[in-house]
């Protein structure tokens, strides 16, 4: 056993490998047994998030399956660095006058998709009782991305319960955006490079918008994740100064 | 060879971080606005140049490419069991109802924002809005 941990401890990044080749074994095949071939990423998201759940109440930690020392590994493959790398090689194989048409509802939707979740996000805290217009902004921006609301919280001095809150809200939205868009995407017309650039610009949490389209359609992932990476830093530009002077002005 | 491949996207990656840390420090951010979208917007225009030049990547630069965007869906797998589950539900009602809220919200907005481009004659897109306007796509 001892021996056991030590190859899962030291070989980290290839027991990660491992794992998630079984969870993706075991999704895919349950996929096909219920007729559903095209639901196995998504399937295989959902393990790896009851996964999480459950190491976060087992641990208390906050990084899911990776505070397992067995499965630390899981924080390498998983982590910002890998993902962005293999994320940006979907870009190959793109053509450029696919980005050209969608490029301009694209931006229009980058800029829809902030105000409209920063607006959603402040309205639910208002509704919730909260007056200060510090806690509101950064709650708002929580409901853009999970970055966005500590960001916002830590430049406007918020209250740390408002910080967490609003990381959480990023979270949740995250998790949503994991399970729902492949559910949801035959309604509202989730097949086309130019829609998957509106939804990357519109949803804009990346681990959301990726996970989300990995699971509806692998070929959409480059268009969504494309405006999707623009949408944090926009979030982070607009919600702690527009967003801030917007919310002090209404609740003065 | 295949580590050109793998060379060519981290080549990308780090002009694109450059930029977007770069627009970050300017703009007064603290972070990377949108380094991963240039990495991408920087390969995709580099590939179509060299193919509108006929020659394009040697199979096997592309096979090193093609390897990582191969992984792409296991890095998402892991990337989810590695989320914060748990604080997400521990947020209670306020943290589900303004992240719910905000992106299911925003989900609908997908089939308005892919029409209005359309509309405006700026891109001959074939989303097939089939329950919203259905005349669209005969032309398509």
């Amino acid at each position: 056993m001892e021996i056991i941990t030590k190859l899962f401890t030291s070989y980290g990044l290839v027991a990660a490998f491992g794992s998630v080749a079984l969870i993706m074994l075991v999704s895919y095949k349950f996929a096909d047994l219920i007729g559903q071939k095209r639901m196995g990423s998504a399937i295989a998201i959902v393990v790896a998030l009851t996964f999480a759940y459950f190491s976060g109440r087992f641990t208390g930690g906050s990084k899911g399956v990776s505070d397992v020392g067995l499965f630390a590994g899981f924080g390498l493959l998983g982590g910002g660095m890998l993902r962005d790398y293999a994320i940006i090689s979907t870009a190959y194989g793109v053509k450029l006058e696919n980005l050209k048409k969608a490029g301009l509802s694209g931006g229009i939707a980058l800029l829809i998709g902030v105000a409209f979740s920063f607006m959603v996000g402040a309205l639910v805290a208002v509704a919730f009782g909260f007056r200060d217009p510090v806690d509101i902004t950064t709650i708002g921006g929580g409901a853009v991305t999970f970055i966005v609301g500590p960001v916002t919280g830590t430049a406007l001095g918020a209250s740390t319960g408002a910080v967490a809150l609003s990381i959480a809200a990023g979270v949740v939205k995250s998790v949503i955006a994991m399970i729902l868009t492949p559910i949801i995407a035959p309604m509202i017309g989730l097949n086309s490079p130019t829609a998957a650039m509106v939804y990357g610009g519109l949803i804009g949490t990346t681990s959301g918008v990726a996970g989300g389209l990995a699971a509806t359609d692998e070929r959409l992932v480059p268009y969504g994740a494309m405006t999707a990476t623009f949408y944090t830093g926009l979030g982070s530009l607009l919600v702690p100064s527009v967003g801030f002077m917007i919310v002090r002005a209404l609740m003065a | 060879m295949e580590i050109f491949g793998l060379g060519i996207v981290a080549f990308c990656m780090f002009v694109g971080s450059f930029i977007g840390r770069f627009l970050g420090d300017v703009l007064g951010v603290k972070g990377d606005v949108g380094g991963v979208g240039f990495a991408m917007l920087l390969l995709v225009v580099v590939s179509n140049y060299l193919e509108s030049k006929n020659k394009g990547f040697s199979k096997k630069t592309e096979n090193g490419i093609l390897l990582l965007a191969a992984l792409y869906i296991p890095i998402v797998i892991a990337m989810a069991a590695i989320q914060d589950v748990v604080s997400a539900f521990a947020g209670g009602f306020v943290a589900f109802a303004a992240g719910g809220l905000a992106t299911i919200g925003a989900m609908f907005l997908v089939p308005l924002i892919s029409k209005l481009d359309k509309e405006n004659g700026k891109a001959g897109a074939n989303a097939k809005n089939e329950r919203v306007e259905p005349q669209f796509d005969s032309g398509n």
